[in-house]
């Protein structure tokens, strides 16, 4: 089984790739790429896509994405997280453990990849828990779930809050060569908090989260993995503060990575607007100056990878006061134009932007797709990073649709998806006729 | 006929707004004319007549999800002497866990063709969150920490008929404020109408960034209640605390409890007010409390009716004069 892709952009952040060339798929892999390739047209016998200009790169990988499989299949499931994945360009997902049961036992892991197997189209992996149930205080059998194949390890949603029992985890982990992921929330400032203090959680009479109580987990951990030298992961930043912590650790030279999610650079506190429970998240969305940096740090490299935290909640979660709603947004079908913006609006180029949401990932965990090479798994997406289209709650294929990005006019949409040279979306009508929801003029 | 519907289209020009959720963004003008109405009410509830037909036919319904006496009561007492049909609903604290009951509740009682709901509810937004669900007029009578408007429009009235005016005055709010909806209303009302407003707590209750409010900021009774003519007390709100706000009520009667020593610093005939119910000895000397000449405490009770008859009048003219 051959596929030919003719007339692309090729863009491979991993080794600085951008050029005008062709692709050949072979049993699922990646044969050969380059500028000569196909110049001459597609040989025959072979099933030739012609890309038109567009940009071919590396499927992305989302490496934090609450799936609700098993425990919550009424908001999402592996099999509709599959196909919000695809129609996003996404080839990987990572599964957060927050799941019912959790993710902290072997047989949750294989449990997980045998569900993931009978829906065959995004690749799905997955977390294992740092502490038993995620409570907090028992280490989880790390070495034998990452021999079932969980990826790295973390609380997910929860915070590893107790000093000791974060220690023990880096300590731990580095025996095997593990990364530890960091929910960077100090709980008891953050515990009647729904929404960034400051003054617009004042006004509505909302109990603030200020954002030292991100600052100071990410500072104290980095004291930790200096004692420890364990490989440390701060998740879904939002804050300047922890940021800067994270930009001097790495200066330092210590194992430290983070990222961040688009709503932490595409909005700030003021989307919560008149209690918009789509606009609560956890940790909530922050000030203006926190979102500059989170830019800031997504230009320099600080932040090196941007994740959708995709938290699927239905409406029956969502359509209470303020203070109960359930915190989260979707996040797989936006990940790609969201994470476009800074590059549109000039502060990153596109190779950046991209290299965020596939090489990084794909180094960090150690997977061997989320490039384009030799050899390399044929995780695909040929998008166009231009294309005008409106978000629109209608249209998600997600089974909830809780996005604050609803009616948003964004550039830049994934037109073929492909994972191991299978094609798992093949979307919008790009060239030729204009797509049902481009936004009108 | 042509002068009622004249008067009502008046008011629908002067108040357009179909619910009444919160003082934020209401203009001097809507603010001056409830009061205005209200202050028609005040007479007509000093005579031994007190009631007329203007709400005739109409149902307000109480829906507490807090307990309250003196607020349901009080609209309760209004709704009647306007001539309304009004029901009392408390819902438990423990149905209200189950955040579907809000609205399900809404739909329920919209569905028997209210024409005024006065909600309370102990979250921050609920009654927003409720009037968008339903087709009739909504009172907020208290959202958690956000607001309780008619207090502030009480209090503004109480403090306009002793003063003739509100701007120009230095009013101090002093207590609780974080946790205080009875703050956030009457800050927005002052400000609005021009009086100047100082706030005094200790940091700890005191809201985040609560100095862009356009108010000034202390913590030293002293600093707050000088020169001020108007001094609002509130209630520490146990209820709402979460953990140690402050670390008994002895010290904090003797930094931020209002006594007659540090009254002394405050305009000769400066005025005292609490939103009730009180905590005497705690937020307030007891004596001073009662003491006709410097407290207003009863009369903010009485204004309470008449405000509220004037907001249950003012939004149901509005319905008639949208009838559609």
């Amino acid at each position: 089984m051959k596929t030919a892709y003719l007339n692309a952009r090729l863009l491979d952040p991993a080794s600085g790739l951008d050029t005008a060339g062709g692709l050949l798929v072979e049993d699922g892999r990646i044969a050969k790429l380059g500028a000569k390739v196909f110049k001459g047209g597609a040989p025959k016998g072979v099933e030739a896509i012609d890309c038109e200009g567009l940009c071919l790169a590396p499927g992305l990988i989302d490496m934090r994405v609450n799936l609700c499989e098993p425990g919550a299949e009424h908001k999402e499931t592996i099999a509709t997280a599959g196909a919000a994945a695809a129609a996003g360009g996404i080839t990987t997902m990572v599964a957060l453990p927050n799941t019912t049961p959790v993710i902290d036992d072997v047989s949750i892991v294989e449990f997980i990849a045998r569900r993931a197997r009978g829906h065959g189209r995004v690749k799905v992996l997955c977390y294992g828990a740092i502490t038993q149930g995620t409570e907090g205080s028992q280490l989880t059998e790390m070495g034998l779930l990452a021999e079932a194949g969980a990826v790295a390890f973390t609380d997910g949603t929860e915070v590893v809050a107790d000093a000791m029992v974060m220690r023990r985890a880096l300590s731990y982990a580095s025996g095997f060569g593990l990364l530890i992921v960091q929910h960077p929330e100090e709980p008891s400032l953050a515990a009647c908090g729904v929404m960034n203090e400051g003054e617009i959680a004042s006004r509505l009479g909302l109990m603030g989260i200020p954002a030292q109580a991100e600052t100071m987990v990410v500072e104290r951990d980095i004291r930790l993995v200096e004692i420890t030298g364990g490989r440390y992961h701060a998740a879904h930043l939002s804050t300047a503060g922890a940021i800067d912590a994270i930009r001097r650790a790495k200066k330092q030279g210590l194992p430290v990575t983070c990222d961040t999610a688009p709503h932490y650079f595409a909005l700030n506190e003021s989307a919560v607007g008149d209690y918009r429970t789509f606009a609560k998240v956890s940790p909530p969305l922050r000030s203006e100056a926190d979102r500059e940096a989170v830019v800031e740090g997504l230009v320099d490299g600080t932040v090196d990878i941007v994740a959708s935290d995709h938290a699927p909640h239905d409406q029956d979660s969502k359509r209470l006061p303020f203070n109960h709603a359930a915190a989260g947004v979707i996040g797989l079908e936006t990940l790609l134009p969201l994470t476009l913006e800074p590059y549109h609006n000039g502060k990153l180029t596109l190779l950046e932007a991209l290299a965020k949401l596939t090489s990084a990932p794909a180094t960090l965990l150690g997977l061997e797709s989320g490039r384009l090479e030799a050899g390399a798994p044929a995780d695909l997406v040929l998008f166009d990073p231009d294309l005008p289209w409106r978000i629109e709650e209608k249209s998600f294929l997600s089974k909830s649709k809780n996005s604050p990005f609803d009616g948003r006019p964004v550039q830049g949409r994934a037109v073929r998806t492909a994972v191991d040279g299978v094609p798992i979306h093949d979307g919008v009508p790009v060239r030729d006729g204009v797509p049902a929801d481009r936004p009108e003029g | 006929m042509t002068a009622p519907r004249q008067a009502a289209e008046e008011a629908v020009y002067r108040f357009p707004h179909r619910h009444l959720l919160g003082i934020e963004g209401l203009s001097p003008e809507h603010i001056s004319f409830l009061l205005d109405l209200a202050d028609s009410y005040v007479e007509q509830n000093r005579k031994p007549d007190k009631k007329t037909d203007l709400l005739r036919g109409r149902t307000v319904i109480n829906l507490f999800f807090e307990t309250s006496t003196r607020t349901s009561s009080s609209f309760e007492l209004a709704g009647k002497r306007l001539g309304g049909d009004v029901m009392n609903m408390s819902v438990s604290q423990s149905a209200i866990k189950k955040g579907e009951t809000l609205i399900d509740t809404a739909m329920t009682l919209n569905a028997m063709h209210p024409d005024v709901l006065v909600v309370r509810h102990p979250d921050a937004g609920a009654v927003k969150l409720l009037s968008e669900k339903v087709n009739c007029s909504v009172i907020n009578a208290g959202d958690g920490m956000h607001e309780h408007p008619t207090q502030a429009l009480l209090d503004a009235l109480t403090i306009r008929r002793r003063r003739g005016r509100i701007e120009g005055l230095t009013v101090a709010i002093c207590g609780d404020i974080l946790h205080s909806r009875v703050a956030r209303s009457n800050i927005h009302l002052l400000t609005t109408m021009g009086a100047a407003v100082r706030v005094v707590a200790p940091p700890t209750l005191m809201p985040c960034a609560v100095e862009r409010f356009g108010i000034e900021v202390t913590h030293d009774m002293e600093d707050g209640l000088r020169d001020c003519d108007i001094v609002m007390m509130l209630r520490l709100q146990n209820e709402r605390m979460q953990g140690m706000f402050v670390p008994s009520t002895r010290e904090y009667f003797r930094f931020f409890g209002l006594t007659r020593e540090k009254l002394a610093v405050a305009k000769p005939d400066a005025l005292v007010m609490h939103p009730g119910p009180m905590n005497r000895g705690v937020e307030i000397d007891s004596e001073l409390a009662d003491d006709i000449d410097r407290s207003v405490i009863r009369e903010q009770v009485e204004m309470g009716v008449a405000v509220r008859m004037a907001c249950l009048d003012a939004l149901t003219r509005e319905q008639t004069g949208n009838a559609d």
